[in-house]
């Protein structure tokens, strides 16, 4: 008993060295995860299969997050308008995020500003939501830091084209004091240092089976392609998910593979 | 030309010619006139002049010199303010000895009109420059009609028929004056007599609450401006808060000791009182502050204010949530230019681009009308300005089957369409527009839409107007 607690003890503190929430062991966690019961959750869910491979159960409140289009197969740096995928999955975690506090959001863009019916149509209310427009990227990160301090806010989405260490580090202890949780929607194949999760996101085709005649749902193949906490896999990720997009529910679902086996996902449990 | 003392000693008078002065005094120095900064020295003069009183405006036309007295004039309107320096004696004493302490020659006059005063300034004497009411008809008609702020051409035709003084003017009969020189001449000489009305326009109207606050010894350190920015908004905001008023715009007003301002103004989303909240933004603009050789005195004006009634807080003592954002809206807002902190605001129309409008967020600060999610399908990204694609369609009427954006050729796997979406015709005509959800090959669905229908040669334009998640 008097060296179990002790344990526990040396788990907080070392936790709290690492600046995250006191760790549980795994075992306590039944069903809803690791959301404490009082008080404030640490973390949204996005998806139970996605959750699973997370070590928070969910996305981490108060933490940096990268979310960076896939890169081109051909090598190439993927252009920076093609980043629809990309964008869809930050409005989504966004207007989840929303939902959980039901506070404004901030969106801080560097050129076009964000589409209103293209963000209601992904489940984000669009009224509650200020935008900034920045084009300097100094000006971008100050308007992050400050808005993720000032914790007024549910979450920040920022638009960036990489970020230095420095400036990373700087939003991330922001966001940890505050716990605001910071998406960084990000346009350059070099990827944030001081983020907890690194997500890769592509659109994949429609199925074969509709028509030509109509382009369907919304599917992005989601990678998970860092994770603090979880180990990287053989094929250089955590995790991978082909998702759907529901218009109904506004949420989204696991999708077959090509060919026809069951809806799986593939999960390395290597940490 | 206007001349300074030592050129008038030398014999030179303003309104000769170059050539003229050049041959009478050789060594002369010709500095060419800079209207700009002769007017925005005027409105800081005017603005400084505020100490004697509230109402102040630098003279709105910059007149040439009707006679030889040269230079702009500052008006000031000082009802009720004399008592406070003992006198109008001693006000305009204090204000030339002001004027003079920054090294301008000054006429200065105190009248109960604006034209009264316009010419006794300029042309009545200045051992007695308050002209009393009842001195007032009898100083005006010993001076010349220039006074009278006439144009140059007027009072040259007035002096050709020997009419040289004021009181030459008055002893004629008004209906004869009115007819052989226009409306201008009875107009000026009811305004110098008080007959007709003559409003001064202040520089900015008198703002209802201004602190100020004098230094012994010109301060200059970043410190010390911020820490007397903090005690004047302390003092400010103690006053603000009894009225139930919060400002929304803030103007902090330095007077340096070489006789320059400083000016910083800085706004709110929501009336505010709060000095802590209002001193963060005011710091930020304080940051690297240029004093010259010190600043003198500082002031600070609540320009814009509203009423702001007392919130309660909750049982844990947080104010509302909408509070926090109002103030995150604040400082960013302030540094990044209002225009840059927005909200989405939904308007009625089909065409895309025109479906939203940014407002700046500091003047939106009730919720805004709710956006329902679009019965079409829209895209999450919206070009600001369609791109031009080249398309290959099978037929004029049918989707197309790749296109050429930014170089690159995508070759069309499925599209959804056309969506027609026709011009306002209330707005300018433009052609209707056929848009189709393209996605190709990778799984990358874009917006494309055809510019009217194909022409007789087989031709349409065709644009790229969004990505889709």
């Amino acid at each position: 008993m008097q060296s179990s607690s002790s344990l526990d003890r040396l788990r907080d503190r070392i936790a709290a060295l690492e600046g995250s929430a006191p760790a549980k062991p795994r075992s306590h966690i039944t069903g809803w995860g690791t959301g404490t019961a009082i008080g404030k959750p640490d973390m949204a869910r996005i998806m139970a299969e996605i959750d699973d491979a997370l070590p928070w159960g969910g996305l981490k409140l108060g933490a940096l997050h990268e979310i960076a289009p896939a890169p081109n197969p051909m090598g190439g740096i993927p252009s920076d308008r093609r980043d629809g995928a990309a964008r869809g999955f930050a409005t989504h975690l966004l207007a989840l995020l929303m939902r959980q506090s039901s506070k404004p959001a901030l969106w801080v863009a560097e050129g076009e500003l964000p589409y209103a019916p293209g963000l209601a149509a992904l489940g984000l209310p669009p009224e509650l939501l200020v935008v900034i427009k920045a084009g300097k990227p100094a000006q971008r990160l100050w308007a992050l830091e400050e808005a993720t301090r000032s914790g007024a806010v549910a979450a920040i989405l920022g638009e960036v084209r990489g970020v230095d260490f420095t400036g990373a580090r700087r939003l991330a202890l922001a966001a940890r004091t505050s716990g605001v949780p910071l998406l960084l929607l990000n346009r350059d194949p070099a990827p944030v240092q001081a983020a907890v999760t690194r997500w890769q996101i592509v659109s994949i085709p429609a199925p074969h089976s509709i028509l030509p005649e109509a382009i369907g749902s919304w599917r992005w193949r989601v990678e998970l392609a860092f994770c603090q906490g979880r180990g990287i896999g053989e094929d250089g990720s955590v995790a991978a998910w082909n998702v759907e997009w529901d218009d109904g529910t506004h949420s989204l679902r696991l999708v077959a593979e090509a060919g026809d086996r069951p809806a799986q996902a593939r999960i390395s449990r290597v940490a | 030309m206007a001349v300074n003392r030592a050129a008038q000693q030398a014999g030179l008078r303003a309104g000769i010619s170059v050539a003229d002065a050049m041959a009478m005094v050789p060594g002369l120095r010709l500095v060419p006139a800079d209207e700009k900064a002769e007017r925005r020295l005027l409105k800081n003069l005017a603005e400084r002049c505020g100490v004697f009183s509230p109402w102040t405006a630098p003279e709105d036309s910059f007149q040439m010199p009707l006679a030889d007295i040269p230079g702009g004039g500052l008006w000031l309107d000082i009802s009720g303010c004399d008592h406070l320096f003992g006198g109008e004696a001693e006000l305009l004493g204090k204000l030339c000895d002001c004027l003079r302490g920054f090294g301008f020659a000054c006429r200065a006059a105190i009248a109960d009109t604006p034209g009264a005063a316009w010419a006794w300034a300029r042309y009545g004497s200045q051992e007695n420059p308050v002209l009393e009411r009842e001195m007032q008809h009898k100083g005006l008609a010993a001076l010349p009609i220039a006074a009278l702020r006439l144009s140059p051409t007027i009072v040259g035709a007035l002096s050709a028929l020997g009419l040289r003084k004021i009181g030459d003017l008055l002893a004629l009969p008004r209906a004869s004056l009115s007819i052989r020189f226009g409306r201008e001449v009875a107009h000026r000489l009811d305004q110098a007599l008080g007959i007709e009305p003559e409003p001064i326009s202040p520089l900015r109207p008198a703002a209802a609450h201004r602190v100020h606050m004098g230094f012994a010894e010109p301060i200059g350190r970043d410190a010390d401006v911020k820490e007397a920015a903090r005690r004047l908004l302390h003092h400010l905001c103690g006053k603000l808060e009894d009225e139930r008023l919060g400002v929304r715009r803030l103007a902090l007003l330095a007077f340096l000791v070489d006789g320059n301002l400083r000016e910083f103004e800085l706004g709110t989303s929501a009336p505010n009182h709060d000095p802590a909240h209002l001193f963060r933004l005011l710091r930020e603009k304080l940051d690297g502050i240029d004093c010259g050789f010190g600043i003198e005195s500082l002031r600070l004006d609540a320009r814009e204010t509203a009423s702001l009634l007392p919130r309660q807080k909750d049982m844990e003592g947080n104010g509302s949530g909408s509070e926090e954002m109002t103030r995150l809206i604040d400082t960013l807002s302030n540094r990044l230019g209002f225009d840059k902190v927005m909200r989405l605001v939904p308007h009625d129309s089909h065409i895309p681009e025109r479906a939203q409008q940014a407002m700046p967020a500091s003047k939106t600060i009730a919720s805004p009308r709710q956006i329902d999610p679009p019965a079409q399908k829209r895209p999450v990204l919206l070009l600001d300005h369609p791109e031009n694609v080249e398309v290959t369609a099978l037929l004029p009427d049918s989707p197309p089957l790749q296109f050429r954006w930014r170089k690159r050729v995508h070759r069309v796997a499925r599209a959804e369409g056309p969506e027609r979406i026709s011009c306002e015709w209330w707005q300018e005509q433009k052609p209707d527009r056929d848009y189709y959800r393209i996605e190709d090959g990778e799984g990358n669905r874009y917006w494309l839409f055809r510019a009217g229908p194909y022409d007789q040669k087989g031709a349409a334009q065709w644009f790229l107007h969004g990505i889709f998640p």
